[in-house]
């Protein structure tokens, strides 16, 4: 793919250019800013980065407190969430315990099961501040108690099966305690770990516990300007300097196909603006990232940090889902928001907030989704909040999903209702340019990718148009490439033709002495001839030499 | 003998005839001549100036079709090539974009090179400066129609032939420097970059002088109001 993001940058360019030849006149650039001012719950970003207020896409079902989910005590810092088919599991750290929750006909979700110590532990059978809880296939529960430094493994009746403590590995420093923090387990109940302190990557387990090493480093931001000055810095200012050190993740999810999603927040600002660091990741079996990023707004939430209501930097993704149609939803545990990501890596929607209304967060640590249902866990509002598709966001998934399946009609009229509630929601001009294009109505898709700038597909349905054009228009083709092709070549010829004609016996009588022969007259003209093409030839000479 | 008679036996010298009719013949015959200056920039440039074959018309008018077409490209080009935020677009801005600089650098380049022995004057400066310009509509105008046959595997066509449409345009501006001055090679290279460099000062000297009018205005508004305030 060709990126063309130096012309994107136009709107900018032309105005600094100018602005900057002129130095006097301000540029209004106050449009963006105002943008803000009056924002609806659920936004997107166009092509031209501009916030664009959309239909809500998610609806809060309700927000469950302790209370509301039948508990006696009330949780305390909860941070871990968990979601088995249609089970919820929350980690509630402050308690020490862990909280089955499932769906209830009455009150919406219901605590069924409290799980605070397991048996025949060897070490101590209560938790100490469990941060994470994985299930697997087999039904074995894998718990992440931190500050007992171990992951436990148990079965579904909460028998110790084994435990993963601090792999010996010479690379880690010796001082080093082991505080596992997140976890999850694959198909054949592989776990892989983010504990605090490592910043090699996600610790991976294998099966019978034995250590296999780490998986997928966040690159370490470098960039020139620290390279020179390291070049020139005495020992004394290295020391002092932050080493470049590859950051910590802050959550992981293993999606439906078994890829590792990994998110982190902390990172400078300004590597994420120079795009040498990840905010969100999805990681194969190699730790190689494999998201795919197509789209020119990038994937790390909000585009503009500017400070507003005591928030500023970027978006800190404090955790990431991903859903069966491989749109992936990180959250934003800075402003409280939700970003939703397709396959593409181009945004669907964000929406969210800091406050204490529903669908508004004070400190937002975990997400999970239960079908294309989203759950958030908010440690400092300690409640669940619970949200469901609406008509508006049912739509766009469906477009996804008949895209996928190759019902390629079915999506194009789908996007087109998403289309009809929304007006400015690119994906569904590009889901039905896509639509389009597979049902070889090339003109007409070549139309709804040009209203949002997307070259490529632009490119692909152009291509096939133009091949139609050229089989259906063959003469006038040949004909046009002829004709170029003869032009210059026949100038020349022209010229010389003028010359014959002027110069031909046939329209001049012969003015030679009367006393030659027939052969003589003859060879008297072809010289005449000769001097006129002569003579042109200089004119046409001199016409050069002279320009005139 | 009789005489031979050719006529107008192209297409230019057609036009060329209707144009002499209609307008100035000397104007018509300056305009062809920036078409000999692309392909005989050393021979053409000097000319310009030491045989007065430029006019400043001709001259407005190649500045002008250049304008227009930076102007129209914006519209006609394939979007996979130009895409514009017409929200902030700011015609009058935009059409500063070029004349601005070109002011600048006209200035600039006849006030460093008259220090040393240049031998141009601000006019030709100006002449030869928009004469070097005609590659830019020339070869942008056929690129308009290009932009709208290609495909995002064929774009660096385009990206290649309008990269080339301004690196002729540089040429074109370095010799006609070289000869309108009658500079060497190395000595006209240098009073470019002097050049730049002039053009440089004067947006600083500028920018001070608008910011301090800026002030002074807002000093005396202020001390308007407050003696209205107090009447």
């Amino acid at each position: 793919m060709m990126k063309m993001s130096g012309f994107k940058k136009f709107k900018k360019i032309g105005a600094v250019i100018a602005a900057a030849a002129i130095g006097i006149l301000s540029v209004p650039m106050s449009a963006q800013a105002s943008a803000f001012d009056h924002r609806s719950y659920t936004y997107i970003y166009d092509y031209w980065e501009d916030v664009q207020d959309c239909p809500n896409v998610y609806d809060v079902y309700g927000v469950f407190t302790s209370t509301d989910l039948g508990l006696d005590t009330k949780m305390v810092t909860p941070s871990g969430l968990y979601v088995n088919g249609e089970t919820i599991y929350i980690c509630d750290t402050g308690n020490n315990r862990i909280l089955v929750i499932e769906k209830d006909p009455e009150a919406g979700l219901r605590v069924v099961q409290i799980i605070d110590s397991i048996k025949y532990a060897p070490g101590p059978s209560t938790f100490n501040g469990p941060t994470d809880i994985a299930v697997s296939d087999e039904g074995n529960i894998f718990i992440c108690d931190k500050n007992n430094n171990r992951i436990l493994k148990v079965d579904s009746n909460l028998n110790y099966l084994m435990q993963f403590d601090l792999p010996v590995d010479s690379s880690l420093p010796s001082d080093l305690v082991f505080f596992p923090n997140k976890i999850v387990v694959d198909s054949a109940e592989r776990v892989y770990c983010i504990a605090d302190n490592i910043n090699k990557g996600l610790l991976k387990y294998e099966a019978d516990g034995t250590f296999s090493g780490f998986v997928g480093a966040t690159k370490a931001a470098y960039n020139w300007y620290d390279y020179l000055f390291k070049r020139f810095a005495t020992q004394e200012q290295l020391d002092r300097m932050q080493s470049d050190v590859p950051t910590e993740y802050d959550n992981i999810y293993m999606d439906y196909e078994g890829f590792i999603y990994a998110c982190t927040g902390k990172v400078e600002p300004e590597d994420l603006d120079a795009g040498t660091v990840d905010a969100v990741r999805r990681l194969n079996l190699l730790g190689n990232d494999i998201l795919v990023r197509n789209s020119d707004i990038p994937v790390y939430g909000d585009l503009y940090w500017g400070s507003a209501g005591g928030y500023s930097g970027p978006s800190y993704f404090s955790d990431v889902t991903a859903f069966d149609n491989d749109i992936f939803v990180c959250l934003d545990r800075n402003r409280g928001r939700l970003f939703g990501y397709d396959d593409q890596g181009r945004m669907v929607f964000a929406f969210g907030g800091n406050g204490n209304m529903d669908g508004y967060f004070r400190r937002p640590v975990a997400i999970e989704h239960i079908g294309y249902d989203l759950l958030v866990l908010d440690t400092t509002d300690c409640s669940l909040t619970y949200f469901v598709l609406t008509e508006f966001g049912q739509d766009i998934y469906n477009a996804v999903d008949q895209f996928d399946a190759g019902m390629y009609e079915e999506s194009g009229a789908s996007w087109r209702r998403v289309l009809a509630q929304d007006g400015n929601y690119d994906l569904a001009y590009i889901g039905i340019g896509r639509s389009l294009l597979r049902q070889e109505q090339y003109k007409e898709a070549m139309e709804y990718f040009e209203l949002k700038y997307d070259d490529d597909n632009y490119s692909k349905a152009f291509k096939e148009y133009r091949k139609e054009w050229v089989q259906s228009h063959l003469f006038i083709t040949v004909f046009i490439l002829v004709l170029l092709l003869m032009i210059p070549l026949s100038i020349d010829k022209y010229r010389d033709m003028q010359i014959e004609i002027a110069t031909s016996d046939v329209f001049r009588f012969p003015d030679p002495e009367d006393n030659m022969t027939r052969a003589e007259i003859k060879e008297y003209h072809k010289k005449q001839r000769q001097e006129a093409r002569e003579r042109e030839k200089a004119k046409r000479e001199a016409r050069r030499n002279n320009r005139f | 003998m009789a005489e031979i008679k050719t006529g107008n036996n192209n297409i230019l010298s057609g036009v060329g005839g209707w144009f002499k009719n209609t307008f100035n013949a000397k104007y018509w015959d300056s305009l062809k001549f920036s078409l000999y200056c692309l392909s005989h920039p050393l021979d053409g440039f000097w000319d310009l100036s030491h045989e007065k074959r430029g006019t400043y018309a001709a001259a407005n008018t190649i500045l002008f079709l250049t304008i227009f077409i930076r102007i129209i490209k914006l519209k006609y080009t394939s979007f996979l090539f130009v895409r514009v935020y017409w929200e902030e677009l700011n015609i009058f801005l935009y059409i500063a974009s070029i004349l601005f600089p070109l002011a600048l650098f006209v200035i600039g380049n006849w006030a460093t090179t008259t220090l040393f022995d240049g031998k141009g004057r601000l006019g030709q400066v100006y002449i030869a400066t928009c004469y070097s310009l005609t590659p830019y509509p020339l070869v942008q105008i056929p690129l308009m129609f290009l932009s709208n046959a290609v495909t995002n595997d064929e774009a660096e066509f385009y990206t290649v032939l309008s990269a080339l449409s301004i690196v002729w345009c540089g040429i074109l501006v370095l010799a006609a420097m070289g000869q309108i001055h009658e500079f060497s090679g190395a000595k006209n290279i240098l009073f470019m970059v002097f050049s730049l460099f002039a053009m440089l000062v004067m947006i600083f000297l500028l920018l001070i002088f608008f910011s301090m009018i800026t002030q002074g205005i807002a000093y005396f508004y202020s001390l308007y109001r407050e003696f209205m305030f107090r009447m």
